[in-house]
């Protein structure tokens, strides 16, 4: 079984959201236990993943690789480092909780949404453990198909509109990735990521493939200025929509940068990461801005995900900077080492943050922060959690947010204090809009009566809410095992980004 | 004379030829009562040929008459696909031909004979046998589309599709006598494909040769339906019984296709520098307009007739790199736009009732409520064409963008992409009215209950899953008929 661990991995929630569909609309509850079971299991399989995967050893572990295409030479081929590891793991935990927490909310057609939440969750598997760029490119288009269905069918009144920008903004930006690719392979002749990423490239290929990679990923991610899609998405998207979009499918982008851009296109990507830089600076201050003024919790917290992944490229691109310019590797170590951080701890905390929405919204049916206030009143608990995630998500120390936005504050300082000083805005906007956010939602007398009307959460959804919590303290109080897992493969990143490759 | 030789080499069109006379005599003589009973012999018909197709095939390259009709990798690949394409329609269009009183020997003999003229052109060897063999599907077709003669729209269509068919076909006919007259020139005048396809070297008239090239291409052009000489396509496909659209949007194409290569890479191979810029130019033309003007359509048929077009944009994309990897792409992309083309129009098929034809986009509303299934297999369909992995089209695109890209036009492969973007909308359009949408008031949307129709689009839609998560040997089958 070890040997096929990611193949398992994979398939599990694929095949098994087939029983969920089969199950029926005439028997939800079925499909409902079904499809946790799917989840569950999956889970269990990633946390051996933890156990077999040995952060000391070579970088790329558990390789599958098949032949897939004979006569394209390209091959299913799976593998994972200790980034991959950690975003499948966390990847797996979100699914059961998006399962449970979508309970007895979706109420039309629960086994088709249960089965498009599997479905999407093993082609994220796959994402994350993917060495061939084919495979890879599949899988990353693939993702499209369910999230659209699950934002188009569940998803709130302007659903079709924001599906449809979603579905054809990403579609838009991966195709040229597609050239790329299918460039790379007319000079190799294989879309094997290890083999692509030793093939010398001239600086001008270098530049033409880092932009067709970059409008990829860039939207994915999303950076300023091509994240408009990511607002609509999130609020018309159903709550566990939301929950991994924002906690899963944009690490998706980040994770290509790491995979595709920092190996293959080394050269460009220094030469041109001051672009990144300044457009990570711009989402970190000006999309906090952005978030101050918003009168939507979901758009809210979705904008507050753009300035929040900003951190991540900064972290990756400035590490460019300090190995290109200042040879200083330690501190390029560090800012990885935030990135990936942060890269998970959104994944919880905006996940978490989605998820307190979801709940106040199956109660009151509105978004608005205006038709809030007093909550904490009604429900002390949820209020207690709330606290819990906007303290995570305004980076607290002690919760998971301080830990790897400071680590990428602290690089950037080194290679240079103006672009640290615009990153440590974000501190200050985030206090800001989270905590205005709250006080809004949870304080104050209650003005709006149905507000008194609202029950305090139940087992189901404490559950949830307890779990996220648990994820992000033990983050924060605890980082270690985490560093420890993604250490080697983030000193092996960094070390690729010093080889010239002209 | 013929020997036994050539006959058995064109044992499978002989075949087909005796059994569609036969399937007419017994319609003639059959009680209207029996009458059903046409519809499994021509399917039983079509298999046998597929059989005698295969079973017969030569290990190398076979020539008959003289070098009149060829028996080859690509023939045979294109047959088997044309036939199958055939059977598929047979059994999807039962009940829709039974709804509307069309069932009888007229349906079945022309669309056999309409088979032959495929096969006639895919494994034609001389022009004369190009022109045959296009003719005959040419008229078959015709006929088909005015099948349901009392209605308002296939007349008309039919006389559209035959005066522009006409004119296509002259202007093919008219090339051929000046590539025929050329090659007179410094030569000794010929008509077969593999003597001509020198003919630059030796010919004294080039300016002749070329203009009898370009006329050539417009006649191709027409066939394939790419832009400009797409005009017949949304009003035929639009006009024509669906059964019939959905054959010429399939078997017709791989019939197309076949005809491009012979008359391109078999008879004019030399002069590839010259029809490689003529066809991206065609390529290009037809992205842009099957895809903008799909944008707009609301009857599905003629949604699906700019797809189409587009569709041939992206097969020429494959031609125009005019080497055998770029042909295995677009032959490739063919028989994918074939098994597409008939699962979408096979939901069409399997959606339409007596009194009720499921053509308008809106017909669909909230099908994922009434019938969850076929909405399944039409949101396949769609995906499919529109090019999203893991389904099969998206592989199609990926390979004749790499032969594109191969054959240092990268440009023709970006224009391509920047395409498939446009195009994306109105497949998802469809899938929106399928699934995000409620069902209109009183919507009495029913699939047929016909079992065979059921299944076949079953397969025939899931098939598109299962080539995008395993396409090796299609396209391994693909790249050795051309010798890779």
């Amino acid at each position: 079984m070890f040997n096929h661990l990611l193949s398992l991995l994979i398939w599990l929630p694929v095949i098994g959201a087939i029983p969920v569909l089969l199950a029926g609309s005439a028997r939800p509850n079925l499909a409902r236990w079904l499809s946790l079971l799917v989840a569950v299991l999956t889970f269990v399989v990633s946390l051996f993943l933890l156990v077999q995967y040995d952060p000391a050893g070579n970088a790329m572990q558990l390789v599958e690789s098949h032949l897939w295409i004979a006569s394209w030479g390209v091959h299913y081929g799976l593998a994972v480092d200790g980034i991959s590891v950690a975003l499948i793991v966390m990847t797996t935990f979100v699914g059961i909780l998006v399962i449970v927490g979508a309970w007895e909310v979706i109420q039309d057609k629960p086994h088709q949404y249960m089965a498009a939440m599997l479905m999407l969750e093993g082609l994220l598997i796959g994402v994350f453990c993917a060495t061939d760029a084919l495979l890879f490119y599949a899988l990353f288009e693939a993702i499209l198909i369910p999230m659209f269905i699950l934002i188009g069918i569940w998803g709130g009144p302007r659903r079709v509109y924001a599906t449809l920008k979603f579905f054809i903004y990403t579609f838009f930006g991966s195709v040229f990735m597609l050239i790329a690719l299918l460039y790379l392979y007319q000079k190799a002749h294989t879309f094997d990521l290890a083999t692509l990423a030793a093939l010398p490239l001239t600086f001008r290929e270098q530049a033409w493939i880092f932009f067709a990679f970059l409008i990829a990923f860039a939207i994915k991610v999303p950076m300023v200025p091509v994240h408009t899609w990511l607002p609509d998405a999130h609020v018309e998207a159903p709550t566990g929509g939301s929950v991994v979009l924002a906690a899963v499918m944009l690490k998706v982008g980040t994770y290509g940068m790491l995979r595709f851009i920092l190996p293959i296109v080394p050269d460009a990507g220094a030469h041109f990461a001051w672009i990144i830089i300044v457009l990570s600076l711009v989402a970190v201050v000006y999309i906090g801005y952005v978030a101050l003024v918003q009168e939507d919790m979901k758009k809210l917290v979705a904008y507050s995900s753009v300035a929040h992944m900003g951190f991540v490229t900064l972290g990756i691109f400035i590490a460019f900077a300090l190995v290109r310019e200042q040879g200083n590797t330690d501190m390029a170590l560090v800012g990885m080492q935030g990135a990936m951080i942060q890269m998970i701890s959104h994944g919880f905390v905006s996940g978490a943050m989605f998820t307190c929405i979801g709940v106040m919204y199956d109660r009151l049916h509105t978004r608005a922060i205006k038709d809030y206030g007093g909550v904490i009143n009604v429900m002390p608990w949820f209020g207690f959690f709330y606290v819990l995630f906007a303290m995570a998500n305004c980076g607290l120390p002690g919760t998971s947010g301080f830990v790897g936005e400071f680590m990428v504050i602290l690089a950037s300082f080194s290679a240079n204090p103006w672009i640290a000083l615009f990153a440590a805005f974000t501190l200050i906007i985030g206090a800001g809009y989270t905590l205005w956010l709250v006080k809004r939602v949870l304080w104050g007398e209650i003005t709006n009566p149905h507000v008194a009307e609202m029950e305090e959460i139940s087992g189901r959804e404490t559950f949830v809410l307890a779990s996220f919590a648990a994820a992000v303290l033990a983050l924060g109080i605890w980082p270690q095992p985490l560093v420890h897992l993604m250490d080697g493969s983030v000193a092996q990143l960094v070390q690729q980004l010093a080889i010239h490759k002209i | 004379m013929p020997t036994l030789n050539d006959i058995l080499i064109l044992l499978p069109e002989f075949y087909l030829v005796a059994a569609a006379c036969l399937l007419l005599l017994l319609d003639a003589f059959m009680k209207p009562a029996q009458r059903p009973l046409l519809h499994w012999l021509s399917i039983a018909v079509v298999l046998v040929a597929i059989y005698l197709v295969i079973a017969g095939q030569p290990t190398e390259a076979r020539s008959a008459f003289g070098g009149m009709f060829l028996r080859d990798g690509v023939a045979e690949t294109l047959k088997v696909f044309a036939l199958a394409t055939t059977a598929l329609v047979f059994v999807y269009a039962r009940p829709y031909l039974i709804d509307r009183k069309l069932l009888g020997g007229e349906f079945y003999t022309l669309m056999l004979f309409a088979v032959i003229g495929i096969m006639l052109l895919v494994s034609a060897g001389n022009l004369v046998t190009i022109y045959l063999g296009l003719e005959l599907l040419s008229l078959s077709s015709y006929a088909l589309v005015a099948l349901n003669r009392d209605a308002k729209l296939p007349p008309e269509a039919a006389i559209k599709y035959f005066v522009l068919g006409a004119l296509a076909s002259g202007m093919l006919l008219y090339g051929m006598s000046m590539v025929y007259g050329a090659s007179g020139m410094g030569g000794t005048p010929t008509l077969d494909l593999a003597q001509l396809h020198n003919v630059m070297s030796y010919t004294t008239a080039p300016t002749l040769l070329l203009f009898g090239l370009i006329f050539m291409i417009v006649g191709i052009g027409f066939k394939l339906g790419a832009a400009p000489f797409h005009m017949w396509i949304p009003d035929v496909y639009q006009g024509a019984p669906t059964p019939v659209t959905t054959f010429i949007a399939s078997g017709s194409k791989l019939a197309a296709f076949g005809m491009a290569w012979r008359l391109l890479d078999g008879g004019m191979g030399d002069l590839s520098q010259h029809w490689q810029l003529m066809l991206a130019v065609l390529a290009v033309l037809s992205l842009a307009i099957g895809n903008l003007v799909a944008i707009v359509q609301t009857n599905l048929k003629r949604m699906l007739a700019y797809s189409t077009i587009s569709h041939m944009g992206y097969l020429l994309l494959g031609l125009a790199a005019a080497g055998p990897e770029g042909y295995a792409a677009a032959m490739f992309y063919a028989i994918c736009y074939a098994l597409m083309g008939v699962a979408a129009f096979g939901v069409m098929l399997a959606m339409s009732r007596a009194g009720f034809e499921c053509e308008e986009i809106a017909d669909l509303k909230g099908l994922n409520q009434k019938s969850p299934w076929m909405a399944f297999l039409m949101l396949l369909a769609m995906f499919s064409l529109a090019g999203v992995p893991p389904l099969f089209g998206f592989w199609a695109k990926v390979l004749v963008l790499e032969a594109a890209i191969h054959a240092d036009m990268l440009w023709l492969a970006i224009v391509g992409v920047v395409f498939a973007i446009i195009g994306l909308y109105y497949y998802l359009h469809v899938v929106k009215v399928m699934y995000f949408d409620k069902p209109a008031e009183g919507s009495q949307l029913q699939a047929q209950a016909d079992k065979p129709l059921r299944v076949v689009l079953s397969i025939n839609a899931l098939s598109l899953l299962a080539l995008g998560l395993y396409w090796g040997p299609l396209l391994g089958w693909c790249r050795r008929a051309f010798g890779l």
